[in-house]
């Protein structure tokens, strides 16, 4: 009889795993794959002063509107069909939180030096514009004949990261079948600890690894635990399973019209159990209908 | 043919298309309705060997219209975003992108109005704008032709490096900088003029170089003093374009959907 290998836990444990000030590290895009269901447990936590490190949708926007944001790392934080965050927008013309901008690629960059344990990796993003000019940049010169300066664009290193997948086993082994993974791997591989929400927990068999290798994330070492949260992704697009639901989005887009709006949308949507937040968007059959968006 | 009667949108997106004609086997991208109709029109008219994509993580086989989907889209290709950005530092990519600010180096913002710390306006964020301005060819499209669009001095902030030599050690931007063409509701600009200067190429019919200059926070420079009309669209590459967008997306780009030749108006 082996001893059980089990990762499984609760949002509230892994929000309990967490400290103030940390740097957490958050996957998905946009309006896509965002682990909200862990998002949401922060919201409903005492966590505060946390460095965010996003491809940033309305996981940014409600952490800033819950006071939980003291430094924002992103290239945009972005809702799609409703280009801007309102809450997002709300924090930064307020000085609410301080920023470190950064083009895409160089973001994806500074995740990968984390992850290759590297304290920058060069590039030439961000030379002529002003993300360098912001503090804490510094230039490298190629040690070679070309003798290039370029960009050291340091390690983005995390202390947590939260992702969102689709299937999970108990050990933490993953499978992320929306058609892009983005850069979740990354994430996984520039923090030390790793939380991944998914949509079903299966017994590892039921992962079919045979047939679905190319939508396993990564090795389940880089997991530390695993929540099982159906719906975890909502309002964001968890695709196939089902696709960003606009109408919630809204709902949210409009929760920054005042405090009052704003309260009367934690109510509804944040300070509630699992399954009342199911019900309150309209059921899990209604989330499988939704339509796919067009881009 | 010259079309009988053609809308300002169809005007643009013909000048758009020109942006991609010489450019072979790249990746098209056309960001907003116009850009996206011109790369999908420079595709289907003249340059086939385009890569164009559904705007979410595949290559389209034949262009998506936009708007909702009006049949099955035909898929060719994986455009996830890791490969896009493999794709985009090799270069063969000519992105056509609409910025809230351009100034006269062709620097361009879509990332806060004022000042970045605490700005008046919080935009989206610099986005890929960085890594695409110094990787592959870039044009403009920019539907309102004001001074708060074209701004003196710099843009507030620096999302796309331009052709700005304070900006670079030795004065010398990456060999990638590679700034093509300026669409917008007046005129047809690119960067041919002295250092880069931004040059009148064509005026949109009905359109005086005063009109494009008195809107313009810096002096342009003009490719002839009798400045081309940009040309206006064939019956042809009108019906085109009814074809690629099916949903009339091209309509809703301009107030009241104007005509193209103001003087008819």
């Amino acid at each position: 009889m082996t001893t059980m290998f089990d990762k499984r836990m609760t949002a509230d444990a892994v929000v309990a795993s967490l400290s103030d000030g940390m740097t957490i590290g958050i996957g998905g895009w946009a309006t896509r794959r965002k682990p909200m269901a862990l998002i949401r447990a922060i919201l409903r936590s005492d966590l505060k002063d946390l460095t965010i490190v996003s491809y940033g949708g309305p996981d940014v926007g409600m952490l800033c509107a819950a006071g939980k944001v003291k430094k924002l790392v992103f290239a945009f934080v972005s809702l799609d069909h409703y280009p801007l965050d309102p809450h997002f927008r709300a924090a930064r013309q307020t000085g609410a939180i301080e920023v470190l901008e950064l083009d895409e690629g160089m973001f994806h960059w500074g995740l990968r030096a984390a992850a290759m344990d590297l304290p920058f990796l060069p590039t030439r993003i961000g030379i002529g514009t002003d993300i360098i000019t912001q503090p804490g940049f510094r230039m490298v010169k190629s040690p070679y004949d070309d003798g290039e300066e370029l960009v050291a664009m340091p390690a983005l290193r995390l202390d947590a990261a939260l992702i969102h997948a689709h299937r999970g086993d108990a050990k933490g082994n993953l499978l992320t079948l929306s058609p892009d993974p983005f850069f979740d791997e990354l994430f996984t591989r520039a923090a030390p600890k790793v939380y991944a929400s998914v949509e079903q927990l299966v017994p590892t068999a039921d992962l079919d690894i045979e047939a679905n290798a190319r939508f396993a994330l990564v090795e389940r070492a880089r997991i530390t635990g695993v929540v099982e949260a159906p719906l975890g992704a909502h309002p964001t697009g968890a695709a196939p399973d089902y696709q960003i639901d606009l109408k919630a989005l809204k709902t949210y887009v409009d929760s920054a019209a005042s405090p009052e709006a704003w309260a009367d949308y934690r109510a509804r949507f944040v300070d509630v159990s699992d399954e009342a937040y199911a019900a309150a968007i309209g059921g899990r059959d209604a989330a499988a209908a939704l339509p796919r968006p067009v881009y | 043919m010259t079309a009988s009667s053609y809308s300002l949108a169809e005007l643009v997106i013909v000048a758009c298309a020109e942006a991609w004609r010489d450019d072979g086997e790249v990746m098209a991208t056309g960001i907003g309705p116009l850009p996206r109709l011109g790369a999908s029109l420079a595709k289907t008219s003249f340059n086939p060997a385009l890569q164009v994509t559904d705007g979410e993580v595949y290559y389209a086989d034949e262009p998506v219209p936009p708007g909702k989907r009006v049949g099955p889209v035909a898929l060719e290709g994986y455009a996830n975003y890791d490969r896009v950005f493999s794709a985009l530092w090799g270069g063969r990519r000519h992105a056509m992108v609409g910025p809230v600010q351009l100034d006269r180096f062709g620097q361009a913002n879509i990332s806060v109005i004022g000042d970045h710390a605490k700005p008046k306006a919080a935009m989206l964020g610099a986005r890929g704008f960085p890594g695409n301005s110094i990787s592959h060819p870039n044009s403009f499209f920019m539907p309102s032709h004001n001074t708060r669009a074209f701004v003196a001095g710099e843009v507030d902030f620096v999302c796309m490096a331009g052709y700005n030599p304070a900006r670079y050690i030795g004065g010398k931007p990456p060999r990638g900088l590679d700034l093509r063409r300026i669409v917008s509701n007046l005129a047809v600009m690119d960067f041919g003029g002295p250092e880069h200067q931004v040059r009148v190429v064509s005026l949109h019919p009905g359109v005086g170089f005063d009109e494009v200059q008195d809107n313009t926070g810096f002096p342009l420079a003009r490719i002839a003093d009798a400045l081309p009309v940009t040309p206006a669209p064939t019956a042809e590459q009108c019906a085109a374009i009814a074809a690629l967008d099916p949903n009339g997306v091209r309509r809703s780009v301009f107030k009241d959907d104007p005509a193209g030749d103001r003087r008819a108006a």
